[in-house]
């Protein structure tokens, strides 16, 4: 099978402020973010020939890779407005990678940028989830999106006995590390106890177990490998990537609590040439505590259905068998919609360039992300590492 | 003050499925090729892409398969509404649909529970299939 593995490399990254940050438009959040990746990089905006983002829910631009392009004044050769709802982070590295691997593009931003805090009310942003629901199956029913993780973890819990007190303890851990992260929008510490006294909001998930609501921004630059190796910063090395797509809709889903991340995993550990024992640490999409738990499951983290016992032994901090969302992730770092899974990409970028400070895995080498969307509808995963032979 | 919910958007494919739900009938497709039971409407079978699929009514029976009560109503037309269990009902014949729980307390919901559906007529054309608690488990 044909691969990109270690043809590209992650040379430059940046994130403009999370969290409240009113009056910025969407293509602020992306232009911000891609000029501070360009900084990080050392590359001159004249070098950029592709641009791959998101749409923003807040904006309406139909094109909205191009108005970013032309709020930066670039005109690339390559653009897409990539969406497959959470899973888009790390599909769109893929997406990048191939494109410089296949000679669209030599120099590749990734960027994604919302002010989903300040530029949407609260119930407008939950209504515009909502809306993204089936409008004769599911909408008529009051299927907020947390409702369809919601149904997963409920079964999780049924089926294997994990516990809400393991649920909260993925959003403690989380905030933990969120402390350790300067500009995370949250910044006090929390305990099981304030989790499961939060409140209810669609259960087994109270307010604590679910994702922010941000305003933010998060860029990467992508340029081929032989090039990366003569600019100023360390590379970070593309070693594989994986996709999965199994269903749109909830109800036709074949399982709820094994999802595609299992598949696209796969396929990325072995693009790369490795497995999940193998990574040092890892991004894992966290728009719901549950989420974590069963991703630990599928990512090859620790057997099905032991999820739970994992997060309860320590295993997904500092000193644990796999240290996840060291950034504090969506659940305590950001989540401004669809940019919230780029966040851990920067987040992996900088554990390997060894330039995470008090969050720094010691020595780490190899990291994977993952990024998912729609209620398991839509899973994407990478793996990135120091080498480009893995 | 809850406003009214927007009505389904009926098309070519799903109109004999708000049909028989308006006279009482939950229709599900069967692919006279291949034998596939399908939900939701389409016109074509899911599994072999045949053309013939048959509406035939569903006997209205199945479990929850997963349930989640929902106290943060996702807009202002479901204000009035919480709390409300959404369950993913696993219907007798296979396939598995979202609907709400009627006459059930949320500490009382159970997943394998059996469930039967409730006709909610809301409007003339529209009637939503939700469900209750049945005495009797299910055949599935």
């Amino acid at each position: 099978m044909r691969s990109y593995k270690g043809q590209v490399a992650i040379v430059g990254v940046g994130e403009t402020p999370v969290g409240k940050v009113p009056g910025r438009s969407a293509l602020w959040f992306n232009a911000e973010a891609t000029r501070l990746a360009l900084e990080d990089a050392g590359i001159d905006k004249s070098q950029v020939d592709g641009l791959v983002t998101a749409p923003s829910f807040v904006a309406p631009f139909a094109r909205m890779s191009v108005a970013v392009s032309e709020y930066l004044g670039i005109r690339p050769t390559f653009s897409n407005t990539l969406n497959v709802s959470g899973a888009t982070a790390a599909a769109s590295v893929s997406v990048a990678a191939a494109a410089i691997h296949a000679g669209l593009a030599d120099t590749v931003v990734v960027c994604c940028g919302d002010n989903m805090l300040s530029g949407l009310t609260r119930d407008l942003a939950v209504k515009a989830l909502v809306e993204s629901r089936d409008p004769q199956y599911e909408a008529p029913f009051g299927l907020l999106v947390a409702t369809t993780f919601a149904l997963t973890a409920q079964r999780h819990m049924a089926e294997y006995g994990t516990t809400p007190e393991q649920l909260a303890r993925v959003a403690v851990v989380t905030r933990a590390h969120a402390l350790r992260k300067p500009g995370a929008q949250m910044t006090t510490p929390i305990t099981v106890a304030d989790v499961l006294a939060s409140k209810p909001i669609t259960t087994p998930y109270h307010m604590l177990d679910c994702a922010l609501v941000s305003d933010g921004g998060a860029a990467l630059v992508l340029t081929a490998a032989e090039r990366a190796r003569d600019l100023r910063r360390k590379p970070v090395y593309l070693l594989g990537g994986g996709e999965s797509y199994t269903q749109e809709h909830i109800f036709c889903a074949e399982s709820i609590t094994t999802t595609g991340a299992a598949i696209s995993s796969r396929r990325a550990y072995a693009m790369a040439g490795v497995g999940p024992g193998d990574m040092d640490v890892a991004g894992v999409y966290d728009c719901f505590t549950g989420t974590v738990i069963m991703m630990l499951e599928d990512l090859g983290f620790c057997k099905k259905g032991e999820g739970g016992p994992f997060v309860e032994a320590g295993e997904i901090t500092h000193g644990g068998r796999i240290p996840i969302n060291t950034h504090g992730g969506m659940l305590s770092y950001a989540h401004p919609g669809l940019p919230g899974g780029y966040f851990h990409i920067v987040e992996m970028v900088r554990q390997l360039r060894g330039e995470a400070g008090a969050r720094q895995v010691a020595g780490a080498e190899l990291a994977l992300c993952h990024s998912l969307g729609g209620g398991f509808a839509t899973n994407a995963t990478i793996v990135l590492g120091t080498e480009p032979n893995g | 003050m809850s406003g009214p919910k927007p009505p389904p958007p009926i098309d070519d494919d799903t109109r004999a499925y708000w049909a028989g739900l308006a006279r009482g009938e939950l229709l599900l497709q069967h692919c006279r090729d291949c034998g596939h039971v399908q939900f939701y409407q389409r016109a074509l079978c899911g599994r072999c892409l045949g053309a013939r699929v048959e509406h035939r009514p569903a006997s209205g029976r199945g479990s929850i398969y997963s349930f989640s009560t929902v106290h943060r109503a996702p807009s202002p037309e479901f204000k009035d509404d919480v709390p409300y269990t959404v369950v993913l009902v696993e219907l007798a014949e296979g396939p598995r649909m979202i609907s709400t729980l009627v006459d059930t307390p949320p500490e009382a919901v159970r997943i394998g529970q059996p469930v039967e559906i409730v006709y909610d007529r809301v409007s003339p054309e529209v009637t939503l299939p939700r469900f209750r608690r049945a005495a009797t488990p299910t055949t599935s």
